[in-house]
């Protein structure tokens, strides 16, 4: 009896005693933080714990893609002043964490970092921008002697502004191999405390943007944390433990009629589309260099399948081109080009080009032999674990079976698949790594084509595939150099590289995957969504620029 | 030859005892200079390459991302010949350093591993006291008695045989999801940071207690099969019978038997101990528990070189050194080992 009494007090007193911190005044962000917190270094930002940029420091620009539209952060402008010449005006009163101005002198000395170290990852714009002059104290000009202006405006709100007399006199390997565990940048939270399966950031009162922009950070802290397992995410959402959730839930439908789970869409596809998902293919190994085979296998996957399948309608099937619905990018949309060359679901047509190249059932196994009467086996690959891509890639291969072409799924382990995807030794993989939602439609194009995977062992910035195109290369570098001031250039050149890629098809776009957004309105209200579209309802990294922050300045504790 | 001199018999104890270590010690350095170098080559025999994942992880310009690939693999010396890898490896070892972890990246993999450590030893060693003594004693109290071992042999070798990931998940989901009274995952509440307080305290071990509870049970079968085996068989012995003839009591004549019955049971802990170490890290993966063996599976899944070798390094000098001490518990509660070293027997 009496242990029986010390475990039930025990169990009494842990129900009493635990309790966190304040409940209204604190929202609990999940989907983001896959690993123990270990550091806030905004010049690893690869590895660092999501919000040290956006939160803690702060770029010059945000961009939004709900309206395809950069916005000034902490700058107060910024334009084009000569084509060579970009004129950054800075606002008033911008202070750091610990107290201290912000001053133009700590934007200069943070781009000079890239000059100075070239292991700093944005060193390599020095080789396109010639200097920056201070114009007044509050005004500089980046003055470029080859201005790519599409990749700068990428960076303008990836680059993190550092406090100078912060970083002033680190070393090269101070900078890229320290944990920055109190980071101090200027931005509207700071870190507080972290453990090994949270951080929590701490409103900072002081902010400069709630004077200057009239914006109030809602919550006092903000923990973000690593949640182990998509189920444990699930029922942590349903109890409202969870309040913002970025993470790939099943179940959407019935999580939101029975739960009240908030969800960008109320209807299918519920999400935002983040990134184009699709096959490359390695388009220097026979059969598959073989383009009308390429385009036979276009014709022949089935993208609603996938998305009925694997998805549950959380994603909606892409154009043939790949382009993502974000206006930002649907404003040069190549509507002719697409219904001239485009492809869509047509199993009888890709049998029939597959005919016609002389890729036909000879010995009678089930799949066509090449034109040469040689049986060939291909295979497609997704990391092991992976499981809606792993129902993806299974609905893929029975697809390609089903018209003749022998398509077997594999799973290796995500090392093995990386190794694959980098090197290019694989037949056909399904990737959306670098074919995400960026401020420019290059990145999109630059991810198929790019150019230099071709002459590379390890390649990571797309064109898995290898393809070579010398004409590809000449128009990236023509849109890469275009201001999006030149609306009617800018798509005459996504026409162009639109026909190649359906011409071509080294890549096959297939859906968009979904920028996950599960919200719990049992603390927090007015979410965003698609009647309230305020704010890009993400919070992973990279994509608290994309105006992710603007949700904390907007959501009501009840 | 004569030994009866009290003097000489000291003599030779001691030399034979230092013979005994000093043996026992170069099994161990040799055992742990191989043991080491195997996890130093096995990752690095998987496909791929770490940097890999940290690109893959974030989405970058093209540019950078070549930034970041060139600088990251010669800050981890991943260019340089395997064999120059293999001999920096031991150079910082002996300088105490086990390298930066690129999963963790920029933790020294030491603090990493630190910072998880007490999570595991305090799952473990408890674990293991626990499951030996209540097995022992509970395999000691069936033995020979009809009904009580008809029931508890079966479950003894259900447990026994229950893979330990199995049982915890087994253990996880009766009591996490279906009666909902203990947590399934973690180490410590949401809602806490951890410090030394009631309130965590309290709350530690309410996360502790399934993990914990899944480790012993599994554990227990086997001491408690291998105990009631072992009290069968000395209670047909000789002495046992000989006592009995005497009229001891049946407890007297357990407990003589029990003595006797424990020493093939402390082999068989050293023996278990690598069993016991892996059964943990399995089911730190299951409970989702912060301690080396989810480092461990982390630092796998994303092929972290250092990691992997710090936490196996970790692990084989865990193991030697519980082993080495149970050889020498061996001599302590068995005389009869330190007197056959001294030919006394």
């Amino acid at each position: 009896m009496k242990k029986w009494f010390v475990v039930v007090f025990a169990l009494v007193a842990i129900a009493i005693f635990a309790q966190g911190f304040e409940r209204n005044q604190t929202v609990y962000i999940g989907g983001s933080l896959w690993s123990p917190p270990s550091n806030w270094n905004p010049f690893t930002s690869w590895n660092a714990v999501a919000g040290t940029i956006g939160l803690v420091y702060e770029t010059l620009f945000l961009y939004d893609p709900l309206v395809g539209q950069f916005e000034p952060w902490l700058a107060e402008s910024g334009e084009w002043v000569k084509p060579d010449t970009f004129r950054v005006k800075l606002r008033n009163n911008l202070t750091w964490q610990d107290g201290k101005q912000l001053t133009i002198d700590d934007i200069i000395f943070t781009f000079e970092l890239g000059k100075k170290f070239s292991g700093i990852n944005y060193s390599p714009i020095w080789n396109w921008l010639s200097r920056i002059e201070k114009v007044d104290s509050r005004t500089i000009d980046f003055i470029f002697s080859d201005p790519r202006y599409q990749e700068w405006g990428q960076q303008l709100i990836s680059i993190a502004i550092v406090p100078k007399h912060i970083w002033e006199g680190k070393s090269e390997a101070d900078i890229l191999q320290g944990a920055n565990e109190k980071p101090v940048g200027s931005g509207s939270y700071y870190v507080e405390s972290w453990a090994d399966d949270r951080n929590v950031f701490r409103k900072n009162a002081n902010w400069w943007g709630i004077k200057e922009l009239g914006l109030n950070p809602k919550p006092e802290r903000v923990v973000v944390l690593r949640v182990l397992s998509n189920n444990v995410a699930v029922g942590m959402l349903m109890k409202g433990e969870l309040d913002w959730s970025n993470f790939f839930l099943p179940g959407i439908p019935i999580l939101q009629k029975s739960y009240g789970i908030h969800t960008w869409f109320k209807e299918p596809p519920y999400m935002l589309p983040a990134n184009t998902t699709g096959i490359f293919l390695n388009v220097r190994k026979y059969p598959l260099s073989v383009v009308e085979l390429r385009r036979a296998m276009a014709y022949a996957i089935d993208p609603n399948k996938i998305v009925d399948r694997a998805f549950e309608k959380m994603v909606t099937a892409s154009n043939a081109a790949g382009i993502m619905p974000v206006p930002g990018w649907m404003k040069y949309y190549p509507d002719e080009t697409v219904q001239k060359y485009g492809f869509k679901y047509d199993p009888e047509k890709a049998k029939a080009i597959l005919d016609e190249i002389g890729f036909k059932d000879i010995n009678k196994d089930g799949f066509r032999e090449d034109a040469q009467g040689r049986p060939f086996k291909l295979t497609i690959e997704c990391p092991y674990g992976w499981t809606d891509w792993m129902v993806s890639i299974q609905s893929i291969a029975e697809d390609l079976r089903k018209v003749g072409l022998n398509v077997e799924p594999i799973y290796p382990d995500a090392s093995k698949y990386n190794d694959d995807l980098y090197g290019g030794k694989f037949d056909i993989i399904l990737n959306n790594y670098v074919t995400g939602v960026s401020s420019t439609i290059w990145s999109y194009f630059n991810a198929v084509f790019y150019p230099d995977a071709v002459n590379a062992d390890y390649s990571y910035s797309g064109n898995f595939g290898k393809y070579h195109n010398p004409e590809v290369a000449t128009l990236l570098d023509e849109l890469n150099r275009t201001s999006s001031n030149d609306q009617a250039k800018m798509k005459e050149l996504v026409a162009q590289l639109s026909e190649i890629l359906l011409k071509d098809l080294p890549f096959i776009p297939l859906w968009y995957n979904g920028a996950w957004f599960q919200a719990s309105s049992d603390v927090w209200s007015n979410w965003p969504d698609t009647s309230n579209p305020y704010a890009w309802p993400i919070g992973w990294a990279g994509h608290w620029q994309l105006g992710g922050i603007k949700v904390l300045f907007n959501i009501e504790a009840k | 030859m004569n030994f009866s001199r009290p003097k000489g018999r000291d003599c030779s104890e001691v030399i034979f005892l230092r013979k005994y270590l000093l043996k026992k010690i170069l099994i161990y350095v040799l055992t742990f200079f191989f043991a080491a170098t195997i996890n130093w080559a096995i990752p690095r025999f998987m496909p791929g390459n770490p940097i890999h994942f940290l690109i893959a992880r974030f989405a970058t310009l093209p540019e950078s991302a070549k930034v970041l690939q060139s600088y990251f693999t010669q800050a981890f010396g991943l260019d340089r010949p395997l064999m120059e890898q293999y001999v920096n490896f031991w150079r910082a070892f002996f300088k105490g350093d086990l390298g930066i972890s690129i999963y963790l990246y920029p933790q020294p993999v030491l603090k990493v591993i630190l910072r998880s450590l007490p999570y595991t030893v305090l799952l473990l060693l408890p674990a293991i006291i626990v499951s030996f003594v209540i097995g022992n004693r509970f395999g000691a109290f069936v033995a020979r008695k009809k009904y009580l071992d008809n029931i508890a042999l079966p479950i003894f070798y259900t447990l026994t045989a229950a893979p330990y990931f199995w049982f915890g998940i087994l253990l996880a989901w009766l009591f996490g999801v279906v009666l909902k009274v203990f947590p399934i995952a973690g180490a410590y509440s949401f809602a806490m940071t951890p410090s030394f307080s009631w309130r965590f305290v309290s709350n530690y071990l309410y996360h502790w207690i399934l993990p914990f509870s899944s480790l012993v049970l599994v554990m227990l079968g086997g001491w408690a099969i291998g105990m009631r085996n072992m009290i069968i068989y000395e209670l047909e012995a000789n002495y046992s019978r000989y006592m009995e003839a005497l009229g001891s009591s049946q407890s007297l004549i357990r407990r003589y038997a029990y003595r006797n019955a424990i020493l093939p049971q402390v082999t068989g802990l050293a023996i278990q101990l690598g069993t016991a170490v892996a059964g943990t890290l399995t089911t730190e993966i299951v409970f989702s528990y912060p301690g080396i063996g989810y480092i461990l599976m982390q630092g796998i899944l994303n092929q972290d070189y250092f990691l992997i070798q710090g936490c196996f390094l970790f692990i084989i000098v865990g193991v030697l050194i519980a082993n080495f001490i149970v050889d020498i518990l061996y001599l302590i509660i068995d005389p009869r080992i330190r007197k056959s070293y001294t030919g006394e027997i």
